[in-house]
């Protein structure tokens, strides 16, 4: 038991290292001169690696497949409910936003007169 | 006694040793950890607040039978803000239907089919001794309860209760009065609650099922509440967070709901502007769909057992049942938008929704067939759970036909926002859930205190009810084709197209009150029966599911010793057996399989 | 009879009922924050202009807090591992630590919301602003509470270990579970407010 979590903890630090040098990538690539979409997929693709690593070993997510015949729904439970939660969670994501782009006509707005500007830059 | 009777006897004093002696009033009564004071807590707080929502409703029938006329006997005592002299104002109105619905829904309903029947009747009908977390069971019951307290105290305070309908839509609702903001926080402790309930449904059920009952022999009454847990679990966060945004943009002059170039009482809305009356609707409608299958969800499980138990006979396609609640619930995290067919939508969001909503039609068809074909062949007894499940079939029926028309977007054109709406959902929650949460109440009223409610009064009870409740939602189908508008304080006498079907306002009126009056029955029928009712032994239903083989009612820790299941949850009649029915738990039958871990 | 598998697992499921507890728990809070980033993205989408977060914001104060986070997330897991290997003046350093670091975050938080209130920015002065507090002051709310829990654990709580050392490790682990959630939430939470 006591390897076990020597290993463990061997993975901790490594992980640990990862998600800072991964946390100094994000800052450094949000400086790069691109596309919104582009950035923003970017950016994501960094926060689920990061957050994979956090999910895995810190979390043992990787760990809960334990030897039990997947009928009695030992491994699938929470990965199953993790699974269905993260479709459900994209669901909310996208649809909203895909119901704001298929509309009919277009969504009538007046500036008002009382808010104060917020400041962007030129680039955005 | 006998032998099993005296280790019964000595199960419950060992085991209130085993939890510290004598615990005192407080500690046994109100702040218990057992699921089954929690679940009556659950229930009777519900059957409380169904009542309250009845009688507010019961309220607006009269002024919308007879618009302007001074409400007899409550109308004095309503007061100058709500009903000068006795006569309702529109305000009071709003915040009826408001308020009706809210209670109903998230105080009554749920209250009762989820934290009653589910608490009290789960455990025991997989063998366990409680909930996985009983201190988390009873918080969850005391966060319920200061939701509830919140909601009614909204009434009395200045400018009244929520009156922006029970669906709180932006902007609308960001302008309303102090109500709302109860409104807004009694929900939040509401979903804290049920969010805390849910957790402890699933974990319950897949971790202290008895040994030998594996997940294809759950009581279907179990499936429901399981698959109700994940929708509570996985729909409410988002309602929570509207919650948030909108009690920030009322307290905080936040603009998440709030577009842009607003003007409200002669004056610019003073806030940042930005915001969107859709995103409200999004996030609203993404709970509240999944939430009226929270309604009827436990509704069908208790139907399911009191067929079985009542036909003697097992539910027919049970392995159909079960792999129909589970696609029913995912495909209903993905129909909501059908709500806001009219708010603007492309047609493909409108298609899409369209049609994730005509295949969720399917597993609640596939359902309500599997319950109808279980009665072929049965030896039908109808004992007043029965009446009540029976009923509920065919109303269920017209419930689920009539959204068919509104959940396709062309016809809804049509019909949103009338009266056919409001026909079709109630065909659903009230002749369909609340008939079945009344059977439900007449079949395990025993188990919980050991005694039956009086038959007689049950049937009177069922006949008056059946009777009224179509009196008054039947004819709404009438008002609604021909373009009655929902939510209208003069029940639609200002527009000429509804002329013809005002006089059927009267006659929904009529049907309310009757309706009204036989719950008399039923609330005299239980207290009395608590005291007085005919005493039963373990299984007065002669039942096959494990709840039955615990005493009535079950001490602390429910069984002397754990049950261990046999056989599926539906053995009656087995061929050979000298019973009609095989117990679950009963073990050396010849039909018996061996124990499976 | 008592409640089964709060210590051991069951067989078949190979679960504890706090660990199938605190993930299920975990996923309703995935749907609380995705329909907040949800909103986010209506709201982003639907505005004529949106500043870009290193306009507003203090991009190094979020990234130092970002590590910050991250670290109290490794002291955690940490803290899980002593106790796994018996080990309970290493839990306390470690969840000490935890603490600690958690409570630096906030400061650093409040610093920030001090200094957007002083310019004049609270979250009635654009939907920016309103969806930035919003979504970082839940978060912060979470981490209160997560704060409580752990001092709990490390001060009155921690008596379990001398009754019951596996149920004690049991809940930790329930602890850093959420507690790593708290984090994961940042980790997303940070470039889409801070930087995109």
């Amino acid at each position: 038991m006591s390897d076990h979590v020597q290993h463990h903890i061997a993975v901790y630090k490594k992980v640990a290292a990862s998600l800072a040098v991964l946390t100094v990538l994000t800052v450094a690539v949000s400086y790069l001169d691109v596309s919104v979409p582009l950035a923003v997929t970017i950016a994501l693709i960094i926060a689920a690696t990061k957050g994979s690593l956090v999910l895995s070993f810190f979390m043992h997510l990787l760990e809960e497949k334990k030897p039990v015949p997947l009928s009695r729904g030992g491994i699938g439970l929470i990965i199953g409910s993790l699974l269905v939660t993260a479709l459900f969670f994209l669901v909310i994501i996208f649809i909203p936003l895909m119901g704001h782009s298929d509309k009919i006509g277009t969504y009538f707005s007046l500036p008002n007169a009382n808010a104060p500007t917020v400041e962007t830059p030129a680039a955005h | 006694m006998t032998t099993t009777e005296e280790a019964v006897q000595e199960a419950a004093e060992h085991g209130h040793e085993e939890h510290g002696h004598d615990e005192g009033f407080w500690r046994t009564y109100v702040f218990s950890v057992d699921h089954k004071v929690i679940g009556i807590q659950y229930a009777v707080t519900g059957l409380l607040f169904l009542l309250f929502g009845f009688t507010l409703m019961m309220l607006m029938r009269w002024q919308i039978a007879y618009p302007g006329e001074p409400i007899p006997l409550i109308g004095q005592w309503l007061g100058d803000e709500r009903a000068p002299g006795g006569i309702m104002l529109p305000e009071f109105y709003n915040q009826l239907g408001a308020m009706h619905g809210t209670i109903m829904v998230f105080l009554g309903v749920v209250p009762l089919a989820v934290g009653g029947f589910g608490n009290f009747v789960l455990p025991l009908q997989i063998g366990a001794p409680d909930m996985a977390f009983p201190k988390l069971n009873m918080a969850s019951y005391w966060t319920f309860f200061p939701g509830g307290v919140i909601m009614f105290a909204s009434f009395f305070v200045p400018g009244g209760a929520a009156n922006s309908g029970w669906t709180s839509y932006a902007p609308l609702s960001v302008f309303a009065t102090t109500g709302q903001t109860m409104w807004l926080v009694g929900m939040v402790f509401l979903i804290t609650s049920s969010l805390l309930g849910s957790v402890n449904f699933i974990v319950t059920t897949v971790q202290l099922r008895a040994p030998g009952l594996s997940f294809m022999r759950l009581p279907f009454f179990v499936w429901a509440q399981l698959v109700t847990a994940f929708l509570l679990l996985l729909a409410f966060p988002p309602l929570e967070a509207a919650g948030v945004l909108q009690l920030m943009d009322r307290v905080a002059g936040t603009s998440f709901f709030m577009p842009s170039g607003l003007v409200y009482a002669d004056a610019p809305w003073d806030a940042s502007g930005g915001g969107s009356v859709l995103l409200w609707q999004h996030l609203f409608w993404f709970l509240a769909h999944p939430e009226v299958y929270v309604l009827i969800l436990p509704a069908l499980g208790i139907v399911a057992d009191i067929v079985a138990n009542n036909t003697r006979k097992p539910i027919w396609g049970y392995r159909v049942l079960v792999a129909s609640v589970i696609f029913l619930g995912f495909m209903s995290f993905i129909v909501w938008a059908h709500h806001m067919f009219l708010t603007g939508m492309g047609t493909t969001m409108s298609s899409f929704f369209q049609t994730t909503t005509m295949i969720i039609s399917i597993p609640s068809v596939v359902i309500l067939s599997a319950l109808f074909l279980s009665l072929y062949g049965g030896s039908i007894r109808y004992t007043t759970p029965m009446l009540f499940a029976l009923a509920f079939l065919p109303m269920f029926g017209i419930g689920g036909l009539t959204g068919l028309p509104l959940g396709l977007s062309a016809p809804d054109i049509h019909l949103h926002d009338t009266y056919y709406v409001i026909g079709h959902f109630h065909y659903v929650v009230a002749p369909g859930t609340l008939m079945a949460l009344f059977g439900g109440i007449y079949y395990w009223f025993p188990k919980a205190t050991g005694r039956k409610m009086n038959d007689m009064l049950g049937k009177i009870h069922f006949w008056g009810s059946f009777i009224a409740i179509n009196v008054v939602f039947m004819p709404m189908f009438i008002q609604g084709l021909s373009g009655m508008n929902r939510r209208m304080y003069d029940g639609g006498a200002q527009y000429v197209m509804n002329q013809d079907v005002l006089y059927l306002n009267e006659v929904i009126g009529m049907g309310a009150w009757t309706l009204g009056f036989f719950q008399l029955f039923f609330i005299y029928n239980f207290f009395n029966s608590i005291k007085n009712g005919e005493k039963v032994g373990n299984n007065p239903w002669n039942a096959t599911t494990l709840e039955w083989e615990a005493p009535s009612p079950p001490p602390h820790g429910n069984f002397a010793t754990p049950p261990v299941a046999y056989r599926g949850p539906y053995e009656y009649s087995v061929p050979g057996a000298e019973k009609d029915f095989v117990m679950q738990g009963e073990p050396d039958q010849p039909a018996a399989e061996p124990a499976k871990v | 009879m008592d409640i089964p598998y709060i210590v051991d697992e069951r067989p078949d499921t190979g679960l504890t009922n706090v660990k199938l507890g605190i993930w299920l728990f975990l996923a309703s809070e995935v749907m609380l924050f995705g329909a907040l980033f949800s909103s986010y993205v209506l709201l982003r989408l639907m505005a004529p202009d949106w500043p870009v977060g290193a306009e507003v914001l203090n991009v190094p104060m979020g990234t130092f807090n970002t590590a910050v986070l991250i670290g109290s997330s490794v002291t955690m897991v940490f803290a899980y591992a002593s106790l796994q290997m018996d080990n309970l003046a290493g839990f306390k350093k470690f969840m000490g630590a935890t603490i600690g670091l958690s409570l630096l975050f906030m400061v650093v938080k409040g610093f920030e919301y001090n200094h957007e209130f002083e310019i004049g920015n609270f979250p009635w002065t654009s939907t920016y602003l309103a969806i930035y507090f919003t979504m970082t002051g839940l978060h912060a709310l979470h981490i209160i509470g997560g704060v409580i829990v752990n001092a709990y654990f490390l001060g009155p709580g921690s008596k379990m270990w001398e009754t019951n050392k596996t149920q004690f490790t049991n809940r930790i682990e329930a602890a850093g579970l959420y507690w790593h959630f708290v984090d994961l939430v940042w980790i997303f939470l940070f470039p889409v407010l801070y930087l995109l």
